[in-house]
């Protein structure tokens, strides 16, 4: 099957927009990622639209009633925090299984602010602090003190990953906070669930991000290759049974999983990535994956942070965006914003935060319940 | 509204005589236990074959937090707890006198399932509702 190519993309400055709609958002990155590359509405062959808050909305066709109702056929995905990235990889097959040459996929949320989950069912009483908790901050709290209770990771480890992609958002104009904090100031944040602090969580925040896949002839054809980039790998992974993960969503072997099949997929290892924008939805959630995608062996993550290893100028940058824990966490947006951090690399735009010489990236969501998507982009040659 | 308090949770049992316990099941074709019951197995894909089992009252800390924030009218903190039972089975819930502090908590320490009111909470109806939490063992 022939290569798919990103020849357009774009994301808005996340932020909040009660003012606006979903559709609205949607049709701005939309637009962005369509002047990215110079088409229009009217070339896209098929819209592949990711949001999860008004899953039933036909958000896509919305958006096409904002820029252009060509008629064309559009899909909604919704896939917990794994929903862009799931509207882009089915973007990207169906021009791989060369049903289209050219689509557009968008990823659009509006979110309120707050805790997340631990809402549970509506008969009965009310399971919350009752049966433990079911909020993301505590679902992710236990998640890292099973690496603490495994390798002895410590509540500081787990901090300065919140200092470092604080740091690095500061660098990006298009996140939703660009503030340093130092750790002292992550520690003594307001704890939500303990070891995860107010700093240590991501910013629910409204967002968008588009991006225009066209196939490797098209992408020739309508010259644009100069900026293209090439997806290497695009995988998808439900979480294999586990003994408890029923009561303890796991999001280590879906990643795992999905990591394994990406590498073999594009002919590459950990060693060949040159900056990763994985899913910090907590802080220490950046611990586990540094594991999961192979960037060290088991036990090593701490030790990775420790290091600098994983900094803007280290070994292997992750999230030099801000992550999620500052540019922002629009569910839907997440996945797809993370290909425009990338190919940004790729392209050498990303101005003060440009990883050097950067050829090859990789993008990583975890949609909670659960789903893993990853994706690996290079530089069209 | 019933004459006796409720299950906060379906696999909780309240037996007419006797002590209340957590349901679970387990596949009778891989040995795989779940919490409650179910058709089929997640694990091997086998159909018709869970068998259901009482679990154990006992069982260790396999991890937890420690919740600071939460929902109005939930008292903070508190420890959420993932318990795995002697026998099978993984569980959540609150573990109970123990000081809300990672010093004073231990990985793999050895609790006990323990069965009281839901911290008085009471449905539309009024009816109150039977719990279980977790305490350390002594």
């Amino acid at each position: 099957m022939a290569d798919a190519y990103v020849v357009g993309v774009d994301m808005i400055k996340f932020g909040r927009f009660p003012e606006k709609s979903v559709p609205q958002l949607g049709s701005e990155a939309a637009l962005m990622a369509l002047d990215d590359c110079g088409l229009t509405i009217q070339d896209m062959q098929a819209l592949y639209c990711g949001n999860l808050g008004q899953a039933s909305g036909m958000v896509g066709q919305r958006i096409l009633q904002e820029i252009g109702q060509t008629g064309i056929p559009v899909v909604n995905v919704a896939n917990a925090c794994a929903t862009g990235a799931t509207a882009f990889r089915e973007a990207w097959a169906s021009v791989k299984a060369d049903l289209y040459d050219v689509v557009l996929a968008v990823g659009v949320e509006q979110m309120g602010r707050g805790l997340l989950g631990g809402g549970g069912g509506s008969r009965g009483i009310s399971k919350e602090g009752l049966l433990g908790s079911g909020t993301m901050p505590s679902v992710f709290a236990e998640a890292g003190m099973e690496h603490t209770r495994q390798y002895g990771t410590t509540f500081e480890q787990f901090a300065k990953v919140s200092v470092k992609n604080h740091h690095h958002s500061t660098m990006n104009p298009k996140a939703m906070y660009q503030i340093e904090t130092p750790l002292e100031t992550v520690m003594n944040s307001e704890m939500i669930s303990y070891p995860n602090t107010k700093l240590m969580c991501s910013v629910n925040v409204d967002g968008s991000a588009a991006a225009v896949i066209a196939s490797e002839k098209k992408a020739r054809e309508l010259g644009l290759m100069d900026r293209a980039i090439k997806v290497r790998a695009s995988v998808l992974t439900s979480d294999p049974w586990q003994e408890r993960d029923l009561v303890m969503p796991d999001v280590n072997t879906c990643t795992r999983k999905a990591a394994a099949a990406a590498y073999e997929m594009a002919g590459l290892g950990p060693d060949d990535i040159d900056l990763i924008e994985l899913h910090d939805c907590f802080a220490t959630a950046e611990i586990l994956h540094y594991e999961n995608l192979g960037l060290c062996e088991d036990g090593e993550a701490g030790r990775l942070i420790d290091d600098g290893e994983v900094a803007l100028g280290g070994r292997i940058p992750v999230n030099v965006s801000g992550g999620l824990l500052s540019k922002g966490h629009p569910l839907g947006a997440t996945g797809i914003a993370n290909i425009y951090e990338v190919s940004t690399h790729l392209r050498g735009a990303a101005g003060q935060r440009q990883v050097e010489g950067a050829r090859i990236g990789m993008t990583h969501v975890i949609g909670l319940g659960s789903a893993c998507g990853i994706h690996i982009l290079e530089k069209a040659a | 509204m019933a004459d006796r308090p409720l299950p906060a949770v379906s696999h909780l049992k309240i037996p007419d005589d006797g002590d209340p316990y957590l349901e679970g099941c387990r596949c009778g074709s891989c040995g795989a236990t779940f919490l409650g019951t179910r058709d089929n197995c997640s694990k091997c894909g086998a159909r018709g074959k869970m068998q259901t089992i009482r679990l154990a009252n006992r069982g260790e800390l396999y991890s937890y937090c420690i919740v600071h924030r939460s929902f109005p009218g939930i008292d903070v903190p508190y420890v959420s707890a993932i318990v795995d039972l002697e026998g099978g089975g993984t569980v959540k819930g609150n573990l109970i006198d123990v000081e809300p502090d990672p010093s004073k908590i231990d990985f793999g320490m050895p609790v006990d399932v323990v069965y009281d009111d839901a911290l008085g909470r009471r449905d539309a109806e009024g009816n109150a509702y039977l719990s279980y939490f977790f305490k350390p063992r002594t």
